[in-house]
């Protein structure tokens, strides 16, 4: 694994954030858990949210729309026995608080009946992440700069791109999480986005393209990331695509490139992984701990501990200090991942992965950074050794039925593989298989690495996640595209 | 990246249960003042929106989450000189709002000049009094809805043999108000409500298994039709125990009522004006052509009080208005909002729409649906018509599989064989590809039964002649 590095960007003036300073008093805290659990109930726990962003859109060679926004509240939970109470409010003063404490315990009468002292609160572990640059108003001009070089380096690559939109967001979100388990926890995440999309028009059409670059980091994130070769990527993408032939249908090799692959995993087996799918016994890999579920050449990894990477948190959105976790271990499954309700239920610590998307959601068991680590195999031979099959290098997003197994995901740059050269480029289409049986059909994993920022959606709440892979090779998938042989 | 969500029509969750926000009319007065700020030169739009939602799940006999909350918020645009800027503060908090507003002021500053730029003026159009409010909604008993979601659980859990879990069964529900007002002349309040429930079973039998969810949406809790929720769950799970893919080929597709709503919610994306006029649309420069074959029409109502995105006024305060936009197979129009109706040289046709507060106007549909055939067939007539090929019951990966520009159509796809004119064997893990451009050429019959389905889109059974199925 010599070659596995993940860039640790450590500048000379790294500033240390304050994370959840000012949110809360330590004594409004012990009020509201007291509150909370006075009609009864196992566990209370509150999370104040003071969330700033920004982003600005450049279209049609104008910077169109810039935007800002505040979200500052909390959210309050009760457990009592099975059942969760919630409540939320968008204002942190005292009384507003005790409100909603009330109301999420109103549940401990509709649910369980137990009981519980509450305990001290306890330590106060800081999250720290390293940014050196903080969003902040002064910056407009710095931001709609990088909007416009964007723009006319994509709009360089060719008469044929018609459409450019390039946008820009950074977000800082600081949060306090305590509960009556005694955790007392905060999190100052900032982080920066930027992407290039294109829209070029041949003779067979219009195609699009993507390019996006998301760290949790500040505005050095453009200290050492070329606006100019995210345009540049996006532009020759959509460009390419216009002599793309149909997508082939039926039973292929694939090749995926080194990055947004990951999503095969994320899909594939990473939603199946998440404890509250094996506890509703509504996973594939339900009851399959120490099985080997994957090629052996597959070692599945989830870590939110990962310098700067998109789905990177110091802890987790219940105060749990984020972790590495192996999930499986040369094609052998050796654990699922974790929240604080499933992994009590299961009488074991959580694996850093209860997260939510504000304050106004209750979290639950989510991926952070997931990739697969990677192998020996030259990249480029990886290729070479592939007779006939498809070559993705770059994919959309996906989704997962999470019973069978089922799996979608989506080329946005893809080509044929001919005698082991890549070939012509083919249109957008789904790549359809089974999680259990792809892992299993990894048949060459190469030593190369990258990890892609992603959004995903989970029950209606949408959190950043990273996804990572190194070039590799399934022997059999199925390509939805249209073109019989 | 997405996974498996039955409760589709509900990403809100949590909140208090005191409701301590402001009145409606407060709402307005919180606008009027934050208007009242305006300096010479320049223009204000305040959007101002309050939700309160319930959401209700059981598990295993048990309520597993309850929560029921208020979340209000206000976003403001500004323009002066040419150039928008734009802010939002999920409070109405007077200091959190200053500061948004200030906010706007300074994004105005870096945006560039741009004629078509300017806020809504009030264009005398006739206002449609759309009913989507139901006060039942707000005295509805808290223990009502929880029962509502346990029955449901037990319902499906008891409802067949071969049902091994119901992992979500859910009861959610919103009462939404919202108003908008400028400087412009514009003044429109509206409110909505909505209920839910929605299911997922998982069958098994021995090793195999499968899951599909059902659901129903109402105005009020008495509407909801809990039997059809239940009976869908049973019914749509079971019926795919043993699926497999089927061979790769060429094959007529009915899709179900539910599949033809995701596929004209996303098709809806490519009639944006803004994105006509851009060259973002495989629809652009293609007004007056035949588009589709004789059987489609395509009209976005939202002035029709079934479908659940109704209302009377767009999101930027200008009546919404009925508009064909393919009739019997020929392109006829397009949607505008303010911004999208100057950039094209017409006015806006009431078709703003926007992701609540935080979110910036945009051209799109809210009530969109196909005109069922004259005859109104059921989907046992069309499966009769089609007489052999695949019925879609649910499709994956549409976010990654779907492009308007292009009109390339990939998707994931679950259903069962039609032959000889009835359901066959059940089928899994095949795709379905074609372009939009040739699918809505290929259309050979619409049904009747229209579903109002939760989203911008109605469904019913459609049939598209010659589409990609890729499988083993």
């Amino acid at each position: 694994m010599g070659s596995f590095s993940l860039d640790a960007r450590q500048g000379a003036h790294d500033e240390r954030l304050d994370p959840g300073a000012g949110l809360l008093e330590a004594q409004t805290v012990e009020k509201v858990l007291f509150e909370a659990l006075r009609n009864g109930g196992d566990f209370a726990e509150v999370y104040a949210e003071d969330k700033r962003g920004s982003s600005a859109v450049f279209e049609d060679g104008k910077v169109a729309e810039l935007s800002s926004g505040i979200d500052i509240g909390a959210g309050i939970r009760v457990v009592a026995g099975e059942t969760t109470g919630f409540a939320h409010v968008s204002d942190l003063s005292e009384a507003s608080l005790i409100d909603a404490a009330r109301a999420a315990s109103a549940v401990a009468k509709m649910g369980g009946s137990g009981s519980k002292v509450l305990a001290a609160v306890g330590d106060t572990p800081l999250g720290v992440h390293r940014v050196s640059k903080l969003p902040a108003r002064g910056e407009k001009h710095a931001k709609v700069e990088l909007l416009v070089r964007a723009d006319a380096k994509a709009r360089q690559e060719g008469a044929a791109i018609r459409q450019v939109v390039v946008s820009y967001a950074d977000s800082r979100r600081r949060f306090l999480v305590a509960s009556s388990d005694g955790v007392f926890a905060t999190d100052d995440r900032v982080r920066t986005r930027f992407g290039v999309s294109c829209v070029a028009l041949g003779d067979s059409g219009f195609q699009t393209s993507y390019e996006t670059v998301g760290r949790t980091a500040g505005f050095e994130l453009f200290d050492d990331v070329s606006v100019e070769e995210i345009a540049r990527v996006a532009a020759r993408r959509a460009i390419a695509k216009l002599s793309a032939r149909p997508a082939p249908r039926g039973v292929t090799a694939v090749v995926l490139a080194s990055g947004s692959g990951g999503i095969l995993f994320h899909e594939a087996c990473g939603h199946g992984l998440e404890a509250d799918h094996i506890a509703k016994d509504s996973s594939v890999f339900t009851g399959r701990i120490g099985e080997q579920v994957a090629s052996p050449l597959v070692t599945l990894v989830d870590d939110g501990a990962l310098d700067g990477e998109w789905g990177t948190c110091a802890v987790d959105d219940e105060g749990h200090p984020a972790q590495r976790n192996v999930l499986i271990h040369d094609g052998v499954l050796c654990d699922y991942m974790w929240d604080r309700l499933r992994a009590s239920k299961d009488r074991r610590k959580s694996s850093g992965n209860g997260r939510r998307q504000s304050y106004r959601h209750l979290p639950m068991v989510r991926m952070t950074n997931t990739y697969v680590m990677p192998g020996v195999e030259d990249p480029d031979e990886v290729v070479a050794q592939t007779p006939k099959g498809i070559y993705v290098r770059k994919l959309g997003g996906g989704q997962v039925n999470t019973v069978t197994g089922d799996f979608v995901f989506g080329m946005t740059e893809a080509y044929l593989i001919e005698n082991g050269m890549i070939a012509d480029p083919i249109r957008d289409a789904n790549l359809i298989g089974n999680g259990p049986e792809v892992l299993k059909k990894v048949d060459v994993v190469a030593s190369d690495f990258a990890v892609e920022p992603g959004t995903c959606g989970k029950d209606g709440q949408m959190v950043p996640v990273g996804c990572g892979q190194p070039t590799l090779r399934v022997s059999e998938l199925t390509i939805g595209g249209t073109s019989g042989e | 990246m997405s996974e498996l969500s039955v409760g589709a029509m509900s990403s809100l969750r949590g909140g208090s249960g005191s409701s301590r926000g402001r009145s409606a009319p407060d709402l307005l007065e919180t606008a009027a003042n934050l208007l009242a700020q305006a300096t010479a030169g320049e223009e204000i739009e305040v959007y101002v929106s309050r939700s309160r939602e319930t959401s209700v799940r059981a598990f295993r006999g048990e309520v597993e989450s309850l929560s029921s909350a208020e979340s209000t918020g206000a976003g403001i645009r500004v323009v002066s000189d040419g150039r928008q800027g734009f802010a939002y503060a999920a409070s109405l908090d007077d200091e959190l709002l200053a500061c948004a507003l200030a906010d706007a002021r300074d994004n105005a500053r870096f945006a560039t000049r741009d004629d078509y730029c300017g806020l809504a003026v009030p264009d005398g159009a006739p206002v449609v009094a759309v009913d989507a409010w139901s006060s039942e909604l707000e005295s509805f008993p808290l223990d009502g809805k929880v029962t509502m979601a346990l029955e449901l659980e037990d319902r499906v859990r008891s409802g067949d043999p071969r049902i091994r879990e119901v992992p979500l069964a859910d009861y959610d529900d919103e009462i939404i108000e919202q108003a908008v007002v400028s400087t412009s002349g514009i003044q429109a309040s509206t409110r909505r409500s909505w209920c839910s429930l929605s299911v997922q079973a998982i069958a098994a039998d021995g090793s195999d298994s499968v899951t599909s969810s059902g659901f129903a949406v109402a105005r009020n809790p008495s509407s909801l039709d809990s039997d059809t929720a239940a009976r869908e769950a049973l019914e749509r799970s079971v019926r795919l125990l043993g699926a497999r893919p089927v061979r790769s080929g060429r094959l007529s597709v009915v899709m179900d009522a539910r599949v033809t709503a995701a596929f004209l919610s996303v098709l809806a994306g490519a009639f944006s004006g803004e994105r006509v006029q851009r060259g973002q649309s495989f629809l652009a420069d293609r007004s007056g052509e035949q588009v589709a074959s004789d059987a489609v029409s395509i009209i976005e109502d939202p002035t029709d009080p079934e479908a659940l995105g109704a209302s009377s006024y767009d999101s930027e305060g200008i009546a919404c208005r009925r508009q064909v936009l393919v009739g019997s197979g020929t392109l006829s129009g397009f949607v505008y909002d303010t911004y999208a109706g100057r950039l094209s040289g017409l006015p806006s046709s009431g078709s703003a729409v926007r992701s609540g507060f935080s979110g910036i106007p945009v051209a799109g549909c809210r009530a969109v649906r196909f005109q069922p055939g004259p005859e109104e067939m059921s989907l046992d007539d069309v499966l009769r018509v089609v007489q052999n090929g695949l019925f879609v019951q649910s499709i994956s990966g549409v976010h990654s599989g779907v492009n308007t520009v292009s009109g390339d159509f990939s998707v994931g796809a679950e259903g069962l064989m039609i032959r000889d004119g009835a359901f066959a064997e059940p089928v899994r893990e095949v795709t379905i590809a074609s372009t939009m451009q040739r699918m809505l050429q290929s259309v050979l019959v619409v049904g009747g039964d229209l579903q109002w389905l939760p989203g911008s889109a109605a469904g019913q059974p459609l049939a598209v002649g010659d589409l990609s199925v890729s499988g083993r």
